[in-house]
Order: structure tokens, then sequence, then C-alpha cells
């Protein structure tokens, strides 16, 4: 990998997480087509994405826990659940094919645009940050 | 409320590891809207569970082979210091510019995305 890409990565990486920590969103979301541009194909990079999420969401959640924001008992619910959607998601995403993989994720990009946009046109049912 | 919880939790993790992001753009909503949570705590709870979710997906495309541990460290570690920083960044940059130009950057990726 140039060393170019490997700068890239980094300053890419840092917004992701700049922008996980502003919206309580979002490092996912850009860890998939940075991962893209250096290489790896749709269904690698978002395997790859979810590892990368990981230091994040600790450092996120170690913040906020600190605040005392975090139900534990519903994480904890929420969490053990979205194993078994997990399990189901990684079977619909191998079967599809990369271009559609990639396509309904260019979707998932222009649906979330489109919610950030929404979010500002009028008072916030959201938090803008944690 | 449990019952929803788990409905809410097998949505995210659905969609989770159907496009490899962390299943919040789901969650915080579906948290405020079906299980009655305040955008706070819905945003601190949602980061927890995500972390279950992030871990779960992770084992299971590692046993397929998917996972590129290097590429995941070199995206997944700045993108921690940059979550720090993001939480003051928060207090001094207009959130709704930022909002914005979060819009318009993930709306470039997706035009690019579709016609590559």
């Amino acid at each position: 990998m140039s060393v170019g890409l490997v700068a890239f990565a980094l300053v890419l990486g840092f917004a992701a997480g700049v922008l996980a920590g502003s919206f309580g969103v979002g490092g996912g979301i850009l860890f998939v087509p940075t991962l893209v541009v250096l290489g790896l194909s749709q269904l690698d990079a978002e395997a790859t994405s979810l590892l990368a999420i990981l230091p994040t969401v600790l450092a996120g959640t170690w913040r906020q826990r600190s605040y005392g924001n975090v139900d534990w008992r519903a994480a904890a619910l929420l969490g053990v659940a979205s194993i078994a959607g997990a399990v189901a998601g990684v079977q619909v995403a191998t079967s599809l094919s990369e271009d559609l993989l990639r396509r309904l994720f260019a979707l998932l990009l222009l649906a979330v645009a489109a919610q950030l946009a929404w979010r500002c046109r009028r008072p916030s049912p959201y938090p803008s940050g944690p | 409320m449990t019952p929803k919880l788990v409905l809410i939790g097998l949505v995210a993790g659905l969609f989770s590891t159907i496009f490899g992001v962390g299943g919040g753009i789901v969650l915080v909503p579906l948290l405020i809207l079906l299980a009655g949570f305040d955008s706070r705590p819905a945003t601190a709870t949602s980061l927890a569970a995500i972390g279950i979710t992030a871990l779960a997906g992770t084992i299971l495309y590692a046993f397929e082979g998917h996972v590129d541990v290097a590429h995941a460290a070199l995206v997944g570690l700045p993108a921690a210091a940059g979550a720090v920083a993001g939480t003051s960044l928060q207090q001094r940059v207009s959130s709704r510019a930022l909002t914005l130009a979060f819009a318009f950057l993930l709306l470039l990726v997706a035009v690019w995305m579709l016609a590559g």
C-alpha cells in the first residue's frame, strides 16, 4: 500500500471517529467506502468495518458511562437480540452479489444523508450528539 | 418493554451485518419512537449495544475469512481518537453546519458508489 493511501486511511478514519463522536452514528458508514478505496471488496469492507467500529464504540461508551446515560439492562437485551439478527444478516450479505451489495449501501448513504438534512429543517427529535 | 427491545435488537443486528455498520442509524430512532427513550440515553445505550452487535458480526464474518485485521486497525484506531476529539468539537462548531456538511459528504460518497 502506498504512503498516500495510508495517509488517506488515517485521515478518513479520524474523520469517521469525529463524526461518530458528534452524531452518535457514522463510524461504519465512512469506514466501508474508505476500505473499498483501499482495495477491499464490498463484502470484505463491510466485515472489516465491524471490527474497526469496536475501538470507537469502546471509547465512546467509556465517555458516556461517566455521564450516567447508559441503560445497561436495555443495552444487554438489545445486544443479545442483535446477535440473532446479525447471523441472518451475514447469510443475506454473503448471498448477494458484490454489485447489489454496493448499490444497497449507496442507498443507505442517501437515506442517512436525507435524515441528517431533515434534522436541520426543524427542531430535532434526536440529539445532535452524545 | 422487553419484547420491544428484543425486536429493535433483531432489526439492528440484521442491519449491522448487511451493511457493515454499527446499527446506531436504526437503534437511536427506534429507541426514541418505540421504546420511549429520551434522546441522550438512547444515544448512549445504543452505543453500548453496538459494541455487542459489532463484536458478534466480526466473529461471524471472521469465520468466513472476510475480516482484514490490518485494514481494520488502519481506520479503526485513528477513529477512536477522532471520536474523543469529536465530542469536544461538538461544543464549538454549530451543529447545524456540521450536520449539513456531513449530509453533503454522504451524498457525494453515495453518488461515487453508484457510479463506480
